[in-house]
Order: C-alpha cells, then structure tokens, then sequence
C-alpha cells in the first residue's frame, strides 16, 4: 500500500517523502552484514539480469547509439562513414522548419498550462464533492484518455472535414461565422490540435485533481468559514495550496506529454499544411524515418532528448523538489 | 482511490451546498459528459449510416439503422487480425515488464548490496526517456538486430521502456512489507526465492494490477513504435491499422466510423472492467 499511501499523503497536503524513504525505506535484511553470500548473489544475478540486459538494450544503447549515429551523415545503408561532427547539429538549428516545430512545440506547453490548466481545475472544483451520477461522470470522462491517439485522432479528423460533423453543428446553432478549414489553414491548424488534445486529456485532469481534493480536510475548510471566510478565500488559501503536488504533476506531465507530441499530428496533419503544425517529434520521423536522413534524424532525436531532459531537471530541482524528492534522482545515499 | 485508499479526509457533500452551487456542479458535469460522449456517439452512430447519410447530414441520427458497415469490417479478415496482433504484443509486453519489473524490484528492495541504490537511480532515469522520443533509436537498432516485422520488435522495446516506473511503483510496496513475515518465513524453511514467490508476490498484488494495467494500456494504444517497425499491413496492430484504414478509404466515411467504433471496443470493454484500477493506478502512480 505504500505508494498508494504515498498519494493519499500528497493529498493531505503532507509532504510524501521520496518513494523509498521513510517508513518505507527499503530494507536490507537486518541480518546482511557487509559481504553476500555466494547463494545471495547467485540470487541477486537471477533477479537482476533480464531486466537490466532489457533495459540496458534497448534504453541505454539505443540512446547511445543515436548520439554516435548524429555525428554521420547516414542514408542508413552499409555502415555510417562519413564523419561530419556536428553538422547535424547545427543544420538542424539553423532549419526554420526545426525551429517551428520547436515553437509548435512550446506554444503547445504554454496553451495546456494557460488554458487547460485552469478549465480543469475549475471543472474539478465544481465538481468536487458528492453527487448523484458521480460514478458515472468519472467512468466517461476517462474515456477518451483509455483510447489510443490513434483512435482519437482518426475520429476528429473525421468531424473535421469540411462540411463535416463540426461545421454543421456550428452551423445549426447559427455560428456559421466561425466554421474553418480547421485542418488546412496554416494559423488555425495547431489550435485545432490543441483543441482535440485537450478533449482527449482533460478528463485525466479532472479525475486527477478531483483525486487530490478528496485530500483537502473539510474541517479546514469549516474552520475557514467559520472564521468567516467567503468561499472563493477558502477556495483560493486553502484549497489550492494543498492541491499543489497535484497541480505540479499535472504541469509536469502536460509539458512533457507537449514536448513529445506525435501522434495526434501525425495523424491528423503529418506536419503539414506546410510544417505549420509540425512538432520535434514529427520532424524526427519525417527526416530520419521518411527521408532516409538517418545521421540527421538522429541528431534531432537527440535534440529532443536533451529539451526533455532538461526540462524534466528542472522541472524536478525547483518545482517538484519537495513533492517528489528522489523520485527520478535516486535517493543517494 | 477510494477502493485503495482509506478514506480519511473529508466527505465535502456532508456540507449542505446552496442551491446554486448544485446547479452549477450538474451544470460542470453535464459539460464535462457532453463534450466527452458527443465525439463517441458521433463515431459509434456514423457506423451506423450510409455515407449519403452521413454526407447529407453528419451529425444526423441514422436513418434508417444500416448495419452493413458494422458486419462486413467484422467479416473481414484485416480487424481480427490487427486485434489478435494487438493482443499478442500488449499481453508479452505487460507480462515482460510485470515480471522483470517484480524481480528487479525485489532484489532492490530486500536484498542489501553494494551499489543498490546507483542500479535504482539508472531504472529511475529511464522515466526521463520516454518510448515516443526514442523511436527513431529504437528503430534503427531493431533494424541492426533483424527485428523489424516481428512482434517482439514492439513487445520488447515497450517492456524495456515500460520498466522504469514498474520498479519505481513496486520499489517501496515491496519494502514496506514487514521483515517479521520474511523472518517467519525463512524459519518455516523458505528461501528468499521462495518467499518472493510465494509470499511477496500475493502481498503485492494491488500494486502489481497497478502496473500491469498501466503496462497494457502503454503497449494498446501504441501507435509511433509499430508505425517504425511494420510494413506489412499482416502485420499491423489496431490503432496502426485504424490510421491506415482511414488514410485507404478516406472516402468511405462511413466504414471509417465503424472500423473506428469497434476498435475502440476492447479498451472499452478494459476499461469498464478495470475502471477502478486504471483510474486508481493512473492518479496513484502519476503521484508517485
């Protein structure tokens, strides 16, 4: 039950400690002493070994492999020859298209923390609480997030076609106005994306933040009110500062999940209408995997790589420090 | 969570809201259903009709209820073979990564050895490496390894990758089952092995639902890796063969709805059977 302990903890506002630390520090058999028996490390052998030479594989050595394979120029036939150090690197840099698709990127990240951030959460504040249907509510609300990209993505381009599904339910409720070529014009595309990506997402958000506030004690907030206390202060003082593991999860996981975005493009758009909607890792498939750019898809990989990786330290030493400390950096001893 | 965990907090509802408090929490909650439900009942319906139907009107209802679309993508081969893909890959890769994830977990757990802790931190790094910004990598070594076109060239790449946070939910569930009951066991006569086994194994249980179903679902709706890894269309899983169906006929709406409809089914009929687990699992372990 630990780490389910763990969650319950971070809904009580407490501070969890790292999975792994405090009472439930993993312990060594109190009999260990310094040295393993033979038996003991026959054992640990068998343990161990699938999953590292599984992990080892095709985690570590695939990223390895990439780095090596960025600094060729590569068609990816025969072996890589033709060294050329950083000149991946630095044509991808210099390549509008890369750059777009880090600015598509970016744009994405910003308009899920702007614009899903507070729908959700505003939407998982009024529904918290007991209601008749909730059970229901939470079951369908899921349900676009249990579906593959792939499914979501086929059905909306579908809706999106024009004089389709979306048009004429704009139409019939008289917006025509508003009806677009939602997937072809180059200013609108991306926000259509993010509109598909936020049904598809939102309700995990709602069930998430609804999961964290059954960990806010109604007796603080009858204290707040008693004290006097209108309910947007109680709302604003108390609710929200307690929700806050939730919430730097739920950014956490939503930059990341717009820093990887592929699918849903790919699917919808491959990229276009010329590469206004292409991502980073859109950009990846269709240099390295489409155009035989192999040296070059694998710098960009590795490019990738690195924006998420940084981030992700980041992201880790300043903001979710205190929520999950250890938690990705290891618990050193 | 409330099947997990104790529900000690609070229970808001016993405060009598006003009036227009209520009004609005339906008011969200229709919202929320309307949004979620019109997209499905849209695909689901559209299965239904005829494309002139669909093209005449496409949000109409059917009219009348044309069932061909439904019968003949369940006649074709291509579905039940991209299901029965689907499956084969989904159930190696949960297993894989259930049962590596379980006994790395256990030896980082409970056995004390020099360099436990550097092992964890290279198992917990991987989370930072996600299969979707390693598949062009993964690809090009699958294809170094002559395991393009085979079903462990997703199977086990998905297990490698799906590794990180089975060991990190596992990890500290595993710890915090007491010596007292390993010492017990080992006076009965059971080894460390068998105790793993036959103990630590059952006790573990909800947490092992926890990543399987999470494992699953991961290797389901995958879509990037076989996209990389099959050309064959024999070959194909479902959400790889749901894109490529759509991108064939992408004239035939109506067949498109349909295919779409009943591949959504089994992670439906999934979901629905395992609702509490997933919804548990995916906020639990998201938290960490």
């Amino acid at each position: 039950m630990t780490t389910l302990d763990h969650a319950d903890a971070a809904r009580t506002g407490a501070r969890p400690g790292p999975p792994g630390a405090g009472a439930a520090a993993p312990q060594g058999r109190r009999r260990s002493g310094r040295r393993l028996s033979v038996r003991s490390r026959w054992e640990l052998a068998l343990l161990l070994t699938p999953a590292l030479v599984l992990f080892v594989l095709f985690v570590l050595v695939s990223i390895a492999a990439a780095v090596y394979y960025s600094f060729f120029d590569w068609n990816g036939f025969g072996p890589p020859t033709r060294l050329v150090g950083f000149a991946n690197y630095t044509k991808a840099l210099a390549d509008p298209m890369f750059q777009g698709a880090v600015r598509h990127n970016l744009q994405f990240a910003a308009l899920s923390v702007v614009v899903q951030l507070p729908l959700t959460l505003g939407l998982a504040l009024l529904l918290n609480g007991r209601f008749r249907g909730r059970a229901v509510l939470r079951l369908i609300a899921f349900t676009p997030y249990v579906l593959s990209e792939a499914i979501t993505a086929v059905a909306w381009l579908v809706m999106l076609q024009p004089g389709g599904a979306v048009d004429e339910g704009l139409r019939s409720v008289g917006l025509d106005g508003l009806v677009h070529e939602w997937l072809a014009d180059q200013h609108l595309v991306l926000y259509t994306l993010f509109v598909v990506a936020t049904w598809k997402y939102i309700g995990f958000g709602v069930i998430l933040f609804l999961a964290g506030l059954q960990g806010v004690p109604a007796e603080l907030r009858e204290a707040a009110a008693l004290d006097g206390a209108t309910q947007w202060q109680t709302t604003r003082k108390i609710v929200l500062p307690l929700l806050g593991p939730t919430i730097r999860i739920w950014i956490f996981l939503s930059v990341i999940g717009s820093l990887q975005l592929f699918e849903l493009v790919w699917i919808m758009t491959l990229g276009g209408p010329a590469g206004s909607s292409a991502t980073m890792a859109t950009y990846v498939i269709d240099r390295g995997f489409r155009r035989y750019q192999f040296g070059y898809g694998s710098a960009v990989a590795v490019l990738l790589f690195a924006v998420c990786f940084v981030f992700a330290l980041l992201y880790q030493r300043f903001a979710l420090r205190r929520d999950t400390a250890g938690a990705l950096s290891g618990r050193v001893d | 969570m409330a099947l997990i965990a104790p529900r000690r907090a609070s229970a808001p509802g016993r405060r009598p809201g006003t009036p227009l408090s209520t009004a609005a929490r339906y008011l969200a909650a229709l919202a929320v259903v309307g949004v979620t439900a019109v997209p499905l009942l849209f695909v689901v319906l559209g299965g239904f009709r005829t494309n002139a139907q669909i093209n005449a009107h496409p949000t109409g209802w059917p009219h009348p209820w044309v069932f061909a679309n439904y019968t003949r993508i369940l006649g074709s081969s291509s579905f039940w073979r991209f299901l029965f893909n689907s499956t084969v890959i989904a159930v190696t890769a949960t297993a894989l990564t259930v049962v590596l994830g379980a006994m790395a977990a256990y030896a980082l757990s409970r056995y004390a050895f020099r360099g436990r802790e550097g092992l964890y931190t290279l198992f917990a790094v991987g989370l930072l490496f996600p299969l979707g910004v390693a598949s062009l990598p993964v690809y090009l070594l699958l294809r170094q390894l002559h395991l393009l076109e085979t079903w462990y060239g997703v199977a086990l790449p998905q297990a490698a990758f799906g590794l990180p946070v089975t060991i990190v939910v596992l990890r500290p569930f595993m710890a915090a089952i007491p010596g007292e009951i390993e010492d017990a066991a080992a006076v009965d006569g059971c080894t460390r092995l068998g105790f793993f086994w036959r103990i630590l194994l059952p006790l573990a249980r909800p947490a092992l639902v926890t990543v399987a179903v999470l494992a699953f679902l991961g290797s389901w709706n995958g879509y990037q890796l076989p996209l990389l890894v099959f050309n064959d269309q024999s070959h194909f899983t479902l959400p790889l063969g749901v894109a490529t169906f759509q991108s064939q006929y992408s004239q035939d709406t109506a067949s498109i709805l349909a295919f779409t409809a009943l591949s959504m089914l089994p992670a439906l009929a999934f979901f629905v059977f395992a609702e509490r687990r997933i919804v548990g699992g995916m906020t639990g372990a998201v938290k960490g």
